[in-house]
């Protein structure tokens, strides 16, 4: 038995979509605590650049692009799920998974090559920032992935279709903390 | 305030005395006020045979009154503090007037050198007096100090002088002092600096113009005589 | 109401509890999605945390009264103990004792009874809530266990001292702590989301936004400032990790990181977090005082929405706490005037309770006792606050026992005083019994009393300029006179004294809980909705859930023959 509470929608907005909103606004404010805190130093430091020159722009406009397609997708699930078709929402979130986990594929390969040309996490304050934030972010796009599989296998069921939303969300606001952090890790040189 | 039991012995001291005793007076009032409408409302309004309580919104303008009225004076009131702090803290802590004398503070963990500019007035030359601890100070002579310090975050504190300043890793930090009374005071560590935070004490030692020329000729020559030494000069 | 929304994410699966009731102890009390159960759990860990922060807080006045000396129950005191039980002192007391309590076990408890109905939005989410929380718990105190101990720099935990342990001296402490706090924040987060929501979404049919009860508002008002303030100290957490674990430089001047970084972050929470724990405090005392007075609370709206405005200039001050620590002197100015700006919101909060008093029939119960002193405490508190907010006068107070004594005269009040007001009030809607109110008067007065005896030589103590955070004063010849000793003496006996008053609470309380008078359902005649709920209340709350007609404040309306006119009465 499901308590009445959860059921109920005094301020017109259903619970779940007003949760999640919650949810990305606390998040904001750490990425925006590590960004905030980032921009200060890169400012300070202006020998930084020499060490972010080292970073591939031509990886992360890709990683950029894959996760803009990834939020379309999402966004396609969203329209789908709106028309009660379940099994298309469920198809259009594999895509935006599947999205996701290129990302964190070649995010990986990226990394490797970076380490082993000996930027490391300890080389210098500007990676430290770079494998802090970049990671903090792999981890939502991770958590995303995983979260948006249940949902997907639910939705494929035609159950509980309002998540699709939810989670897409969720995910426009992991793809928009990447839209902050390529023109700041990678493009300012 | 602060006077019977810390003495005031810098220039600064009595600004920022006679700010704490304003901030006394003020608050002072409100707070008797508050604490009088507190206890004589529970005095008066307590329950008694037929007393009923009576129906108040405090929604109305009048009623609004009691309350917005003392809030708007204690704006004033606060708009006043700050207009007589801001130019204490500007004196103490913005102001760099300039200096006849200099020393140079190094804390650690858990200790305390000081660097005296000794008798030629400049840092890091050969007659600078380097003591553990103790710090030398002339009453009457407007002393810049250079505050640096070798691992964590430590805080430098003279209590006579209502002087105190956080010390930063990696940072040079300048201030001033100038003593008005002579005597030998308190040095604190006031930002916890590991297990020895407590046993870090240092003294100031604020000598007449006499027993400092002493203390610099008794020391400078050893100094210089140690400063020359290849290698000694750092530390 | 649109019935038809599946709201969350838990639910679809979560058909276990509410069908039968034949459920084993350990689902229906360690596994339950109840709120008022979860709120149970909250309430006796931050009990429990309680009783921890107050050893500590006997052990190191016992040290600073009597330096060098063995102190029964824990032996000799050496620096590093000193640091550590100084500093977990703090965290308890402020994260593991006024968060869980204050916000978390009231917040639980009384927002769906106090809204009329009979869960939070997320029951699962909520328990998962406290069992981050308890594990936090227990991180934090397995750092006592830990080679090099537990954490010693102090709860604001600097770096670059608590980045590396050739500095801290304690390598497995000062990770272990950072763990335990980023934990506890996570477990607040998701009790704040689902406070918020529920507050916002599952009221009562006709609780209009001026028909929430202070107390709740009190509660989604500071889960937001929480929820908002937090993030960046979460980021600087998990940068100080890193600094500590793997050796990275966020924090060290030498390698390009800043020190002072990780003081923004912490007080950009910090300060709004003082705020996170009055409001609560002070939505109590509205709820105490308006019941035992018979009046209605005095400027509703302007209250509510001042406390909006303090919520938002609690944002704005957080570098008072750094005017001397290596900050531009200039923009001292604007913190300055930033923090005495604050004071008039929470100036007129207090004003607004005092005035509530004008006119009213008060009667002289425990927990009304509890919630004027409140009042009568947080005052000194507050004012003290003045003298740290201004930067010219904060240059001799700073981090000196002046700070210490009136944070205590705000926290004391917050995480103590009202939460005894609270759980005295409570308890009968709680336990469904009446505590014994002559032993809890004397609880009263034995705990008031010594507080003030603790904390008014602290305060001149301060103004003498003991400096904090020191194991003892025989190396400072200024402090170390003997007139100063005294007062650390006559302190840490009115501890001694309010710890031993302790005990009667606790008989109290837990013989009440048994063998207690039987409540009714509405023992005080007050207004809002949780009285009209059986004492304790059944899972489900109400058997049907309550309609809202009016405000919680009526009390003696004029014309009618009851001087009370509950929520859910029909005009």
């Amino acid at each position: 038995m499901r308590p009445v509470a959860t059921t109920r929608s005094a301020s017109g907005m259903p619970t779940g979509r007003l949760a999640i909103w919650w949810v990305i606004s606390s998040e904001i404010v750490i990425f925006g605590g590590l960004l905030g805190a980032y921009i200060m130093h890169r400012l300070a430091h202006d020998a930084w650049s020499e060490q972010a020159a080292h970073t591939n722009t031509w990886i992360g406009a890709f990683n950029t692009l894959v996760l803009l397609t990834s939020s379309l997708t999402a966004v396609l699930g969203h329209k789908a799920a709106d028309e009660g078709n379940g099994a298309k929402a469920a198809k259009m979130l594999y895509c935006t998974m599947a999205g996701g986990a290129t990302f964190a594929v070649i995010k990986a390969i990226e990394w490797t090559i970076e380490i082993q040309a000996g930027y490391t996490i300890t080389s210098n304050t500007f990676w430290s920032f770079y494998y802090t934030a970049a990671g903090l972010h792999a981890l939502h796009v991770i958590a995303g992935v995983v979260i948006m599989g249940i949902v997907a296998a639910a939705a494929k069921k035609n159950q509980e279709l309002h998540r699709v939303e939810l989670i897409g969300l969720y995910w426009h606001f992991v793809d928009v903390v990447w839209i902050f952090l390529f023109p700041l890790l990678y493009i300012a040189k | 305030m602060i006077e019977p039991y810390v003495a005031a012995l810098s220039t600064y001291a009595k600004d920022i005395d006679d700010v704490i005793m304003l901030i006394t007076l003020l608050v002072g009032f409100w707070f008797l006020l508050a604490q009088g409408a507190l206890l004589g409302f529970c005095w008066v309004y307590r329950k008694r045979d037929g007393q009923k309580a009576q129906y108040i919104t405090g929604e109305e303008k009048s009623q609004m009154r009691w309350v917005s009225i003392p809030l708007v004076l204690i704006v004033c009131c606060d708009i006043y503090i700050a207009l007589a702090d801001g130019p204490v803290w500007a004196k103490v802590k913005e102001d760099l007037p300039p200096a006849e004398r200099k020393v140079r503070v190094i804390a650690q963990q858990w200790a305390w050198t000081f660097v005296d500019a000794g008798p030629d007035g400049q840092l890091d030359t050969a007659d600078d007096i380097t003591t553990m601890t103790d710090l030398h100070v002339e009453v009457g002579k407007l002393y810049h100090f250079e505050l640096q310090s070798l691992d964590v975050i430590h805080g430098f504190s003279v209590p006579v002088f209502r002087l105190k300043q956080d010390i930063i890793p990696g940072r040079t930090i300048i201030g001033w002092f100038e003593a008005t009374g002579t005597g030998t005071y308190d040095i604190q560590c006031t930002e916890i600096c590991g297990i020895g935070h407590g046993l870090m004490p240092g003294r100031i030692i604020i000598e007449t113009a006499e027993q400092h020329a002493s203390w610099l000729a008794e020391h400078s020559e050893l100094s210089v005589a140690s400063n020359t030494l290849p290698q000694a000069a750092q530390e | 109401m649109a019935e038809s929304i599946p709201a969350t994410h838990e639910e679809s699966h979560g058909d276990s509890h509410g069908g039968h009731h034949e459920e084993s102890w350990v689902i229906k009390y360690l596994w339950s999605t109840d709120h008022k159960i979860i709120a149970m759990q909250y309430l006796f860990t931050g009990m429990f945390m309680a009783l921890i922060g107050g050893f500590f807080a006997y052990t190191f006045r016992m040290q600073l009264a009597f330096p060098g000396e063995s102190i029964p129950g824990w032996g000799m005191l050496t620096p590093p103990d000193y640091n550590a039980l100084v500093t977990n002192h703090g965290t308890i007391m402020i994260f593991w004792v006024a968060m869980p309590v204050l916000i978390a076990a009231f917040g639980n408890f009384l927002i769906p009874l106090m809204i009329g109905c009979d869960d939070m939005v997320f029951p699962k989410l909520n328990r998962l809530s406290f069992q981050i929380f308890f594990l936090s718990t227990v991180v934090l105190l397995a750092s006592f266990l830990v080679p090099g101990g537990a954490f010693g720099g102090a709860w604001t935990a600097y770096p670059p001292l608590s980045a590396q342990s050739a500095y801290s001296l304690t390598p497995w402490g000062a990770p272990l702590w950072v763990l335990a706090v980023a934990l506890e924040f996570v477990a607040f987060l998701m009790g704040g989301i689902n406070f918020v929501t529920t507050t916002m979404n599952s009221r009562a049919p006709g609780m209009k936004m001026h028909d929430i009860p202070m107390i709740i508002w009190m509660i989604v008002i500071a889960s937001i400032i929480f929820m908002l303030s937090v993030g960046p100290l979460v980021a600087g957490a998990v940068m100080l990790l890193f600094d500590q674990l793997l050796g990275t430089g966020f924090y060290d001047p030498a390698r390009g990181g800043d020190p002072v970084l990780w003081q923004h972050l912490f007080w950009f929470f910090g300060h709004p977090e003082v705020y996170v724990v009055l409001l609560p405090a002070m939505g109590i005392v509205v709820e105490i005082i308006t019941t035992f007075s018979r009046k209605k609370f005095f400027a509703y709206k302007a209250t509510l929405y001042t406390t909006f405005a303090a919520g938002i200039i609690s944002f704005t001050v957080w570098a008072h706490h750094q005017f001397i620590a290596g900050i531009d002197p200039r923009m001292a100015h604007i913190f300055t005037v930033t923090t005495l700006l604050i004071s008039v919101p929470i100036a007129l909060i207090t004003f607004c309770s005092i005035a509530t008093l004008y006119g009213g029939s008060i009667r002289f119960t425990t927990p009304m006792l509890w919630a004027l002193a409140f009042i009568f405490e947080f005052l000194l508190g507050g004012v003290t606050g003045i003298y740290l907010g201004a930067a010219g006068s904060d240059i001799y107070f700073h981090d000196s026992y002046f700070v210490l004594a009136h944070f205590h005269y705000t926290f004391f009040p917050i995480g103590i005083i009202a939460t005894f007001a609270a759980v005295t009030y409570w308890f009968p809607k709680m336990f469904g019994r009446h505590l014994n109110e002559t032993l809890g008067k004397i609880h009263f007065w034995g705990t008031v009393i010594p507080f003030n005896v603790i904390f008014i030589p602290l305060f001149v103590l301060g103004l003498a300029g003991q400096h904090r955070r020191i194991y003892a004063y025989t190396l400072f010849p200024d402090l170390a006179k003997a007139e100063f000793q005294d007062l650390r003496v006559l302190a840490t006996v009115a501890l001694l004294v309010l710890l031993v008053f302790q005990v009667v609470f606790l008989y109290n309380f837990f013989v009440s809980c048994f063998k207690g008078r039987k409540a009714e359902d509405n023992p005080f005649e007050a207004n809002s909705l949780e009285w009209t709920a059986a004492s304790p209340p059944p899972h489900g709350n109400w058997p049907e859930l309550p309609t809202v007609y009016r405000g919680p404040y009526e009390y003696s309306v004029p014309g009618r023959e009851k001087d009370y006119w509950p929520q859910n009465e029909p005009s």
